[in-house]
């Protein structure tokens, strides 16, 4: 992507100096992050690598506003995250960021196209043929029309991450946070689900954070964001 | 798959309890032997009750006036005339004449206008002499007003002879005064009263009070008979009432008094004994109720804290999807409420089943029910909705506990 072009998009992720530590106030108080900077613009396609415990996962976290930064800012698009009160955050983490997790997590009770509804139905206001459509789209997406009505629980590991990444995709997201989705698949299950998540980020413009061991797929992201014991360097 | 009309709360509330088959399917087996042993003890017992207190109250009115009695009362202010001196300080309690009850067609009025109150009847009765040949019997004779008296004592279904007829000739005895007299409907008997009045009456009815002693010691005649054979022209010893609501006769009991000056003894004071054992059993029967129902609650609490602490990471994974604390919070209230209705909806099936099978087996020698068992269907309904509410308070807890899960501690696991 040209220098140029990238100073044109807009700032989707901005943190500024964000501090996060555990057990605060005891004598066990750790803190994981230390005053981290960063900027992702719309359409950015990032690898987050780093050593196990450097805060990878804590720093996708904060960004997917699943957890709370103990200082400093974060603003989604032109929101100021930190203000935000638990329902608004759940709001806005509906609306605008998805999750493809390392263990897919799908509910197990759920169909493959039942999975893929569950963030328009938790953000309600879809109507019933609208929501199936949608799902079927993104199953389509993601190659699994024959499995859509099977049990989440009775797919295999890489079906279950695409599934899961279709989901990801159910609210058309601003953001898409990927932590080590492809770290329990095969190689070529690996290579698809990465080139799925190149698909998205190319055709929607979505803002791909993709934590990753494999330095592989990290070299084939467009920037690498390395975290190293709290801190980012890029 | 997913349906328009249902919230998501429900279908998600719904698929946990279907995933978790084996749980749910013990869970609702257990509510429902609980909610079953309620339904059925409730039906037993209020049947059992009602029962014995029929049979207490069909020979008897719920509330009896008399004349107070009368008492001697201290002189006070002695010879020097000091106030607060007592003169002659032993006291004879006096000789209880019988008396009628002052103005009491005006009582009568009186009571009849008031709330809750449903028959006055009048009643002359006293001690009289049955003469027959050589045999003599001593017993009470009550003169009634048939038109109201039968409607507090119901004597259709305890006549075993005769008729109910009462003219100003007739009188009903009991079986066993007829057997020990040796008489019987159409005969002839002398009564004779403690001042020598004497009367002859002809029996045309036999009665079975269902107590040996009352079938051997009660006759009725008309009021006017008695009034003659007594000598209290015009008078009556006492007004018998029936009340609506039979619980409520002590209040209505005491406001009578209160309002007319003449004694009025409810059935609860004048079987105090007998209220005593039903309230006793009422309260026994709440506590194993209130102690079933506490122990279904804390079954359906236990299987959704479990339940919470399996599907943690579901929830957390619920909440990275945008779902909020507020709809998983009535996911596990809706699961718990419907554990509870499911359970409570077999249970009223298993209640309702014993409870006929109970009236199938229970039976007397000739047949008939033991007794009736008072089962209503709205007493389902009260179980359904109580069970309900129930299994929700139940879940409340666990639904806490779930909805506060941190999600980045719930999906970590």
């Amino acid at each position: 992507m040209a220098e140029k072009e990238i100073e044109t998009l807009e700032a989707v992720v901005q943190l500024s100096g964000v501090r996060k530590a555990f057990n605060i106030g005891t004598p066990f108080e750790t803190e994981v992050l230390h005053g981290i900077d960063l900027t992702l613009q719309r359409g950015d396609f990032c690898a987050v690598v780093g050593p196990s415990g450097s805060g990878k996962s804590t720093l996708l976290n904060i960004v997917g506003l699943l957890d709370r930064p103990s200082s400093g800012t974060l603003k989604i698009g032109s929101e100021e995250t930190t203000v935000l009160d638990d329902r608004a955050l759940t709001r806005l983490r509906g609306h605008t960021i998805g999750f493809v997790f390392q263990y897919h997590h799908l509910i197990t009770a759920f169909t493959a196209l039942e999975n893929v509804m569950i963030p328009m139905l938790g953000a309600a206001g879809f109507p019933n043929a609208q929501m199936r459509e949608r799902a079927a789209q993104l199953i389509d997406g993601v190659g699994l029309t024959p499995w859509k009505d099977n049990l989440a629980g009775a797919m295999s590991g890489g079906q279950q991450q695409r599934v899961a990444i279709a989901r990801a995709l159910a609210m058309n997201p601003a953001v898409l946070l990927a932590d080590e989705p492809t770290g329990n698949l095969d190689t070529k299950s690996a290579d698809s689900v990465f080139a799925l998540l190149r698909q998205v980020n190319q055709d929607q413009g979505t803002t791909v954070l993709f934590v990753t061991h494999n330095s592989e797929l990290a070299r084939r992201c467009d920037k690498t964001i390395q975290v190293v014991d709290g801190m980012v360097t890029q | 798959m997913f349906t328009a009309w249902l919230p998501f709360e429900w279908i998600v509330a719904v698929r946990f309890l279907r995933e978790g088959r084996l749980q749910t399917v013990f869970i609702i087996a257990g509510v429902a032997i609980g909610v079953g042993v309620i339904v059925f003890m409730s039906a037993l017992l209020s049947g059992m009750q009602s029962n014995f207190i029929r049979r207490v109250l069909s020979t008897q009115s719920h509330i009896q006036l008399v004349q107070p009695q009368q008492v001697t009362r201290a002189l006070r202010g002695g010879a020097d005339g000091l106030p607060g001196q007592v003169e002659g300080a032993i006291i004879q309690p006096p000789l209880q004449q019988t008396k009628s009850i002052d103005q009491w067609q005006a009582v009568v009025a009186q009571v009849r206008a008031m709330d809750g109150v449903k028959v006055v009847s009048p009643v002359a009765s006293g001690p009289v002499l049955v003469v027959r040949g050589s045999a003599t019997k001593a017993v009470t004779v009550s003169g009634i007003e048939p038109a109201t008296y039968f409607r507090i004592v119901d004597f259709s279904d305890k006549m075993v002879r005769g008729s109910t007829r009462l003219s100003s000739s007739d009188i009903l005895v009991g079986t066993e005064l007829s057997s020990d007299l040796g008489v019987d409907v159409g005969d002839k008997l002398h009564v004779t009263a403690a001042n020598g009045v004497v009367t002859v009456l002809t029996i045309s009815g036999v009665f079975d009070l269902g107590n040996k002693g009352a079938n051997q010691r009660n006759t009725f005649t008309t009021l006017r008979v008695a009034q003659s054979l007594l000598n209290m022209p015009g008078g009556v010893t006492s007004l018998e009432v029936t009340v609506a609501d039979i619980y409520a006769a002590e209040t209505v009991a005491q406001r009578i008094a209160a309002d007319t000056g003449v004694e009025a003894d409810s059935w609860i004071k004048n079987s105090a004994q007998f209220f005593a054992a039903v309230s006793a059993q009422t309260t026994a029967n709440t506590a194993i109720r209130f102690f079933v129902g506490l122990s279904v609650a804390f079954g359906i609490a236990s299987v959704l804290v479990v339940s919470v602490v399996q599907r943690s990471r579901e929830i957390g994974i619920l909440r990275a999807m945008g779902i909020s604390r507020g709809q998983i919070l009535r996911v596990f209230l809706l699961q718990g409420g419907l554990l509870a209705f499911g359970g409570a909806l077999v249970g009223c099936g298993i209640g309702a089943g014993a409870l006929s099978l109970w009236t199938t087996l229970a039976r007397n020698a000739d047949g008939t029910p033991l007794f009736p068992l008072e089962f209503d269907s709205s007493m389902l309904l009260v179980a359904l909705v109580l069970a309900t509410l129930t299994g929700l308070l139940a879940a409340f807890a666990p639904a806490l506990r779930a909805a506060r899960l941190d999600p980045v501690v719930a999906i970590r696991g």
